[in-house]
């Protein structure tokens, strides 16, 4: 089945109101795209479409928090945490309140819109503030665990939502749970472990399967939440593949690439190769045009793994 | 507490501007210009206008106040102390890393605070959520925000004016310090916000105008905000920056500075004149 994360989204915001009496749900004119239009329909009295104008309504959200209310604010992650990045830190993140800052349309798959619309900087504005969540479900499975997870979190979040229809993956993962902060192993392997997050979770699967094919075993983990990072999962990835290879639809600076160097310089030295947008600003080509063209592919999730593996001591 | 009117109103701001005098001088920094020119209206919410208790500063009923003019937190902590949140004792941790009464209004550290700001226009949009909390949970507290003149250069305060009249927010009062100077100079040569009166009442607000000094002409203006029903309310209050400190007044200058030893005492001896006049010693 394939479905993309805002569509499950849309989704999962109308399944869970009635439950969460206190989620409202905010948008800056993109309800259709957002896909909140369904809760705007189904809950009105709970929808505030507060215009082409992210920062107020960030703020908003924000004194609405004070009041009891969860507001989830709506737009695309270019806007939700670029244009109203101070706002999310100042008036969310900094006072503790319990926002959760939802940007749709994350990453190159974008597609069409261009550069100006492909949010490749959203996790490592988010991560950069403390205190904060950071999310990027991969498929509507696991969107749906994830917006009832946040319902019951108490402090900011920012989720990464895409544009894309995607395979559902995690329904069909033997033990699979979903725990903020906890990644998950979708298959196994001894060879190397790919970190994937958000749309490269699927192609990690397909990289997988290809080399299994050159005899190469590899892990594949979804990690749903980068910050705060399941640092014991990785750690035990490293200690037993002996190299990583995390693939993220965002730049190769400052996202799960980043967070995942980051702690294993520091526990657990061994290769990390970083796949994603490699510091380069997108283009205008429909979505699989432009993943294509820049590499964010099952193939190009292996170029890195076999060089991983040549890193290995 | 019994609420206060006329000339108990203005004892009281005198004891707060010494409050927060004092706290900047023993922080040797802080924002006091601005504090002196915001401090009668604070006093005049807090002492008259709004339905809070110190003893339950988290009441979902209360009425919430909202600094979005942060920086002149001197002013908030001093009138707050007074009104019993706190002791007046924890003013001297102001801006100190021993504590946490922070530069800017503070609200997880500092009881009775309802919104941490300082990042100018942000404080106004909190504000317009509350208020938007309150209708939607159908209570009728009311919540008040006062905004500096030059703040208003920040696009987000009008992007929250337009928010407040689509929802109808007559719940909420923001009160602009139109004290015309700001850190680089005058607000008319830094960047022009006038004609205040007719922006704002473009951007569908009912607009009043109150001396900022006059206890009585504030009252009266909080009343006439709360009467009017269908509409936000904005009080244009005109007043001067450093107010009751002769060589602070109306010099922009003293925005973000501390008084030194000598100056202080002068200071405070023009404010300890000003109260004993006013309680008729």
């Amino acid at each position: 089945m394939k479905i993309a994360t805002r569509a499950a989204y849309g989704e999962a915001l109308v399944a869970l109101a009635q439950k969460y009496p206190q989620l409202v749900v905010f948008d800056a004119d993109l309800a259709g795209a957002t896909m909140t239009k369904g809760f705007a329909a189904a809950y009105p009295d709970r929808f505030f479409d507060m215009g082409i104008a992210e920062c107020n309504m960030t703020g908003v959200a924000a004194g609405l928090s004070t009041c009891g209310f969860i507001p989830f604010t709506n737009t695309f992650a270019m806007f939700a945490a670029g244009r109203a990045w101070e706002q999310v830190r100042n008036s969310i993140a900094y006072p503790r309140l319990n926002v959760k800052v939802v940007g749709s349309h994350g990453g190159l798959s974008v597609g069409e819109d261009g550069a100006t619309h492909q949010c490749i900087e959203d996790f490592a504005l988010m991560r950069a503030i403390p205190g904060m969540l950071v999310l990027c479900p991969c498929d509507g499975h696991e969107m749906h665990l994830a917006v009832e997870a946040l319902l019951n979190y108490d402090g900011p979040a920012y989720m990464r939502l895409g544009r894309a229809a995607v395979e559902t993956v995690t329904d069909a993962v033997e033990g699979y749970k979903f725990e903020l902060g906890k990644g998950a192993v979708l298959a196994d392997g001894k060879d190397a472990a790919i970190i994937a997050t958000g749309i490269m979770v699927q192609l990690a699967l397909k990289a997988r399967e290809i080399l299994a094919a050159e005899g190469i075993g590899v892990r594949v983990i979804d990690m749903h939440t980068i910050k705060p990072l399941d640092t014991a999962l990785v750690r035990k990835a490293a200690e037993e593949t002996g190299c990583i290879v995390t693939t993220e639809e965002h730049n190769v600076i400052g996202g799960l690439g980043g967070a995942v160097s980051e702690y294993l310089s520091e526990a657990y030295p061994v290769p990390v190769v970083r796949h994603g947008a490699n510091d380069e600003f997108g283009r205008s080509g429909t979505a699989g045009a432009v993943l294509e063209a820049y590499g964010l592919t099952a193939d190009g999730i292996c170029e890195k793994v076999r060089h991983a593996l040549t890193l290995k001591k | 507490m019994e609420k206060l009117y006329g000339s108990q109103l203005a004892i009281t701001a005198t004891r707060a501007r010494l409050l927060a005098l004092g706290a900047v001088h023993t922080a040797a920094s802080g924002h006091i210009g601005g504090s002196l020119s915001a401090i009668d209206m604070i006093t005049a919410l807090y002492f008259n206008v709004m339905n809070i208790d110190p003893a339950k500063p988290d009441d979902e009923n209360r009425d919430r106040f909202v600094l979005s003019k942060g920086h002149c937190s001197p002013a908030l902590y001093a009138v707050l102390a007074l009104r019993g949140y706190f002791p007046q004792e924890d003013l001297k941790l102001f801006r100190s890393i021993k504590g946490h009464m922070s530069g800017h209004a503070e609200m997880r550290h500092v009881a009775g605070v309802d919104m941490s700001t300082g990042s100018l226009g942000q404080g106004i949009s909190a504000a317009v959520g509350m208020a938007l909390g309150g209708k939607l949970q159908k209570k009728d507290f009311r919540v008040y925000a006062v905004l500096g003149d030059g703040e208003l250069a920040e696009g987000q305060v009008w992007e929250a004016a337009m928010s407040a009249a689509k929802y109808n927010l007559d719940n909420l009062c923001a009160v602009v310090d139109v004290n015309g100077l700001q850190i680089d100079g005058a607000t008319k040569d830094v960047m022009p916000t006038e004609p205040l009166d007719q922006k704002f009442a473009a951007f569908n607000w009912n607009v009043i105008t109150a001396e900022g000094h006059d206890p009585c002409a504030l009252v009266k203006a909080f009343e006439e905000a709360k009467a009017y029903k269908g509409k936000p309310s904005v009080i244009l209050a005109k007043t001067v920056k450093g107010k009751g400190v002769s060589f602070m007044e109306n010099n922009y200058g003293w925005h973000g500075k501390a008084p030194n030893d000598e100056q202080f005492e002068q200071a405070k001896g023009e404010l300890e004149a000003k109260l004993a006049e006013l309680e008729g010693k």
